[in-house]
């Protein structure tokens, strides 16, 4: 036995709503946050993320309140993020009941903010969520950072920050391919191996995910310590303990029984 | 049963203070030496950086208070850093004086493998343990951190492997320790928190 395979459902919000929009755009309801934390507490998750994607400084008090009806649910570890700007932004968030934190714009803008993070609350403690899209004009692999939600793709390359943000203290990375996240055509393998396999710390792989098969081969060939999907959970198309059981059959260590 | 829940600012308090209340169990939140004199229990969380764990019980006066009353033999609970507090030293912050009740010394896992080490993995019982009673080497438990005591497994009754083997729970007399989060981990994780209830009641 060794260290398992996470399997983490992601509960993107408006503050107070879980919605699920494709490709970053067209967004629509799927439930409330505390009711899917409790059932996928109870269904075999082992970690549970949850974005503010409005992020906006008026839902502010709704997210923390999200935070802490989510946390309340929870026997299993808690990411939250969206809108953090800074130590403060972090502390009332971690107040509010997460495990750890996830940032990103803010990061980009302000890569010191990692550190400042990392100092206070340990590397363990903070993500930083890296939106990646294929740059089709390089003529090597590439990938281009987006922010903002997806609206802007910088010309920061994905794998140089990632090995950036590691050296300033982020503890994970939270990698979603923005060319696959709403498709369910599968992870992005080539994406997520090769910044898995340029950075030390763990990567969880986010984007595109739709059947067993596509966790299957996101752990065994893209590297991933981690696999995120939000929809296929939220509509139960895919239950987690089905999920954990193609795993196990695949030689995949994974938590289970759950 | 009076449990102290040592509160030093740690992100884990609320956590762990929930687990135990879905156990039924009531903790009192300790910021003040006094308030350790009448403990039955006493449970030390911890996450974040070493130095700041010990910086802030010394701040808040508690190193004394603390080691009096586990020499009475109280029944005490670390979790994570609250298990590396207990050794001398660590290397994550080495000019800093630890606990220093336990031999051995706290250090980095080897950067063989992805740090931290973060996520479920399971333990290996090397001695019997009230602590661990019901659970088992399938079960899986949640570790998040970076350092660890390899160096010895002398008080270890259980470890645990990542780069390296390392205590994953401890026990010596009355003090036990677990380096991953029992409150975050699920009904393996409950069920060892009820075993510390039970042995301190």
């Amino acid at each position: 036995m060794s260290l398992a395979h996470r399997i983490i459902p992601c509960l993107d919000t408006d503050g107070a709503r879980v919605v699920k929009g494709v490709n970053f755009v067209g967004l629509r309801d799927a439930g409330d946050p505390a009711e899917l934390a409790a059932r996928y507490n109870a269904a075999g998750a082992d970690e549970l993320i949850v974005l503010d994607i409005a992020a906006s400084h008026e839902r502010r008090p709704t997210f923390l309140q999200t935070i802490r009806r989510v946390a309340a649910e929870l026997a299993i570890p808690l990411a939250a993020g969206g809108g953090i700007r800074s130590l403060e932004d972090a502390r009332s968030v971690v107040r509010a009941g997460a495990d750890k934190v996830t940032v990103n714009t803010a990061a980009v803008e302000r890569p010191d903010l990692i550190s400042e993070l990392s100092a206070e609350f340990g590397a363990q403690a903070v993500v930083v969520a890296i939106d990646a899209k294929l740059d089709e004009s390089a003529p090597a692999a590439r990938w281009d950072v987006g922010v903002r939600g997806g609206r802007e793709i910088t010309k920061l390359d994905a794998l140089l920050w990632a090995q950036r943000a590691v050296a300033l203290g982020a503890g994970e990375i939270l990698l979603t391919s923005m060319d696959r996240d709403g498709t369910l055509s599968g992870f992005d393998i080539a994406l997520t191996s090769t910044i898995s396999r340029a950075v030390s710390v763990p990567v969880i792989a986010s984007g595109g995910a739709k059947t067993p098969l596509h966790f299957a081969q996101i752990f065994s060939e893209g590297a991933a310590d981690a696999a995120l999907a939000a929809s296929i959970f939220h509509d139960g198309v895919q239950s987690i303990r089905d999920l954990k059981r193609f795993l196990t059959a695949a030689n995949i260590e994974v938590r289970f029984p759950c | 049963m009076n449990i102290a829940l040592i509160d030093y600012g740690a992100g884990n308090v609320p956590s762990v203070e929930r687990a135990m209340q879905k156990l039924g169990a009531t903790t009192r939140r300790v910021t003040q030496p006094a308030e350790l004199s009448a403990a039955k229990a006493i449970i030390l969380p911890g996450v974040g950086h070493y130095a700041a764990m010990l910086r802030a019980l010394d701040a808040q006066d508690l190193r004394t208070a603390l080691l009096a009353a586990i020499s009475r033999g109280v029944p005490f609970l670390g979790i994570c850093l609250g298990l590396q507090a207990l050794y001398a030293s660590s290397e994550e912050a080495p000019t800093l004086a630890g606990l220093g009740l336990l031999d051995g010394a706290v250090k980095s896992l080897p950067n063989t493998v992805k740090l931290p080490h973060m996520g479920w993995n399971c333990l290996r019982a090397v001695k019997e343990s009230p602590l661990l009673e019901g659970l088992n080497d399938s079960d899986y438990f949640y570790f998040a951190h970076t350092f660890a005591v390899t160096d010895t497994l002398a008080d270890a009754v259980a470890t645990c492997d990542h780069g390296t083997s390392f205590t994953a729970v401890l026990q010596r007399k009355n003090i036990f320790a677990t380096q991953f989060h029992p409150e975050k981990s699920g009904d393996a994780g409950a069920r060892l928190l009820k075993n510390f209830l039970e042995l301190a009641a």
